[in-house]
């Protein structure tokens, strides 16, 4: 929701709580909490879920998936290709097993999984230390469970990244516009000295749309849905399969699923 | 009494002139930075802090280290500190400054910097870092100041003057715990993640502080006639010693529960740093320098007839500070990011950019110091005159 809409929101709701006379701590806006409505609104047909999450099934993946999923991802964000590795931006890319989960890496892992990479993005933790460790609620958890950046209010101090066990977070230490093939305007652009990292693409869920890397994958590869409803096809995935999360003793209970 | 910074001898103006410059030159590569982004740095992706916040940790240390000379006075009534506490204050003044300066100039977006204070998120150490640390600013300039100021006057201590001392005795502790919080709070950086980090921090710095206040006590009394009582230096080294020797203690005990325990999450980070991994190896050379100058450093130290030596002392002292710095003020800061959390191997190296944009911050910690010493100076000298 954009600040505009929710200043407003927040002024009427003030007015309304001071034409109703309701309690002084109210009326003081103390107590005034102006109820977000689910996922990020604005569009009738907004895609909102109590608690999203995802489920990589690497066993569909194939090399043409992952790349597709990797470009629908970097062209829906405007995410910068920067040669010198030491600054790029990743949203979504590829990691082998051993480098995805570290500690499950040794010389029986089978073949196929050690060959063949797989994608891996932010988790959208549900106990995230980044949002814990950033000075400005520059990110935070939504409540959908979707951890977010606001761009314009991150000082850059990378505390995130130190913080975050997964490497999912980037910063901008060049201007990213100089990066930049096609623009797409639906997303915003970023400017050096800010930390960005994949959104599950809260902008496209505002409009109806299947986040871009789920969107990209024909077969069903990523699975995106409502972990609070039983029916929903992450559900139906987790029942059905036996999945890992990376870093699990880490206690940041990771909301990206991995069927190996 | 500010005057007293203005009356000095040509070499006074000559380091004065000379700060000034370096100041400026990393002002002007600072303008470069900004305008080009953190990009000019040897940071990156996987080590995304570097020498601006290890300088940060390590000064945090020297700032909190003037509480070796406050608490021994104030606490225990020992009396030959009387006349260096205010030397201790106005270094943290320094220190703390720096430590701001280096966060400000590892920030992505320093004119958003008020929002920490705009958007207060007292889940964020950073937060409580930033409250400790200005906290501590402050007490310094007003406790250094009158402390001055009644030398000045020939008067007593104000009782108020008093109590913030008592108060900045376990605030010098919370900076640098706050700082070690910083680190030993994250998931999944192994090297950090360790509950003696804060009393490793003190340690380190109770052992390079004093030292580097001792090292520029000696500087004074040969350039400006100091008059530094030997009973003194004597407590201070004895305190350096045994700050050192638990800084090398905890150290050791890092490498038990790594090596002992066997979790390669532990032990990676100590690998790379002593022998390489993954045929990288650039901090090898440094941190088998910071253990021969540490160890070489205690020797002199524990043994009494060197220590008490004022030329073995000296070079005690200086091996130590090296020995401290490399250990905090490279390693520890960079090591953490390797490997990253997808265990993979990036190195990282200070660019010469990100060298001297540091060597003007320290400038501005030197000049501030040069002029608060100066200041201390000309209060005694014409106490003594009186």
């Amino acid at each position: 929701m954009d600040s505009a809409r929710r200043n407003f929101l927040k002024i009427a709701g003030l007015a309304a709580a001071g034409l109703t006379l309701k309690p002084a701590g109210n009326a003081l806006g103390m107590g005034v909490i102006v109820p977000e409505p689910e996922g990020a609104a604005g569009f009738d047909n907004a895609l909102s879920a109590k608690r999203w999450a995802m489920v990589v099934d690497t066993r569909k993946f194939t090399a043409q998936a992952r790349k597709a999923a990797v470009a629908a991802c970097n062209k829906a964000h405007n995410v910068p290709d920067i040669k010198n590795s030491k600054h790029a931006i990743k949203w979504l890319w590829e990691a082998n097993f051993k480098n995805a989960f570290p500690e499950m890496a040794g010389p029986h892992v089978p073949p196929q999984v050690e060959r063949e990479p797989m994608l891996v993005l932010c988790n959208h933790c549900d106990s995230p230390p980044c949002v814990r460790v950033c000075p400005t609620k520059a990110t935070f958890k939504r409540a959908d469970g979707i951890v977010v950046m606001d761009f314009h209010r991150c000082i850059g101090c990378r505390y995130c990244m130190a913080a975050c066990p997964y490497g999912s977070r980037s910063f901008n230490y060049v201007d990213p516009r100089q990066h930049l093939g096609q623009t797409n305007v639906d997303f915003p652009t970023r400017t050096k000295g800010v930390v960005e990292k994949c959104n599950f693409c809260a902008e496209r869920l505002a409009r109806g749309q299947k986040p871009a890397c789920v969107e990209a994958c024909r077969n069903n590869e990523l699975i995106f849905g409502d972990l609070a409803d039983p029916n929903s096809s992450v559900n139906q995935a987790l029942r059905q399969n036996f999945t890992l999360v990376r870093k699990p003793e880490l206690g940041t209970q990771p909301q990206v699923y991995y069927i190996i | 009494m500010l005057e007293k910074a203005l009356q000095g001898s040509k070499i006074y103006w000559a380091w004065v002139a000379a700060l000034l410059g370096l100041i400026g030159i990393g002002f002007f590569t600072y303008l470069y930075q900004y305008s080009q982004g953190l990009g000019v740095t040897g940071l990156s992706r996987d080590v995304s802090w570097g020498f601006y916040i290890a300088q940060l940790t390590y000064l945090v240390g020297v700032a909190a280290s003037g509480v070796m000379l406050v608490l021994p006075y104030y606490l225990h009534d020992h009396k030959t500190f009387g006349k260096l506490t205010i030397l201790g204050e106005f270094m943290a003044v320094s220190a703390v400054l720096m430590c701001m300066m280096f966060v400000l100039v590892d920030l992505g977006q320093p004119k958003r910097m008020l929002n920490v204070i705009l958007f207060p998120t007292p889940n964020s150490i950073l937060f409580w870092d930033m409250f400790v640390l200005s906290g501590y600013l402050g007490l310094n300039i007003v406790i250094g100041w009158m402390v001055l100021h009644s030398e000045n006057k020939r008067g007593e201590l104000p009782k108020w003057v008093k109590i913030l001392i008592y108060i900045s005795i376990p605030w010098a502790i919370s900076i640098h715990t706050v700082t070690a919080f910083l680190y030993s709070g994250l998931p999944g950086r192994h090297l950090w993640l360790t509950a003696i980090l804060a009393p490793r921090f003190l340690a380190s710095a109770f052992a390079a502080g004093p030292a580097i206040l001792l090292l520029i006590m000696f500087v004074m009394r040969k350039a400006a006639n100091f008059h530094v009582p030997d009973k003194a230096v004597n407590t201070l080294s004895i305190i350096i010693t045994y700050a050192m020797i638990l800084n090398v203690f905890f150290l050791l005990l890092e490498m038990f529960t790594a090596f002992y325990s066997n979790i390669p999450g532990h032990i990676h980070a100590f690998e790379y740093m002593f022998v390489g991994s993954h045929g990288k190896w650039a901090m090898v050379p440094w941190m088998w320098a910071s253990v021969l100058l540490g160890v070489f450093s205690l020797v002199l130290l524990i043994v009494p007839k060197w220590r008490k030596n004022p030329k073995t002392l000296v070079a005690a002292l200086i091996t130590l500070v090296a020995s401290t710095w490399i250990e905090k003020g490279m390693a520890l800061v960079v090591v953490g990011f390797i490997p990253n959390p997808l265990d993979q191997y990036t190195e990282y190296a200070p660019t010469l950019p990100e060298l001297v944009i540091s060597a003007g911050v320290y400038a501005v910690g030197l000049l501030v110091l040069t002029l608060l010493f100066k200041i201390a100076l000309g209060v005694r000298a014409e106490a003594a005159n009186a």
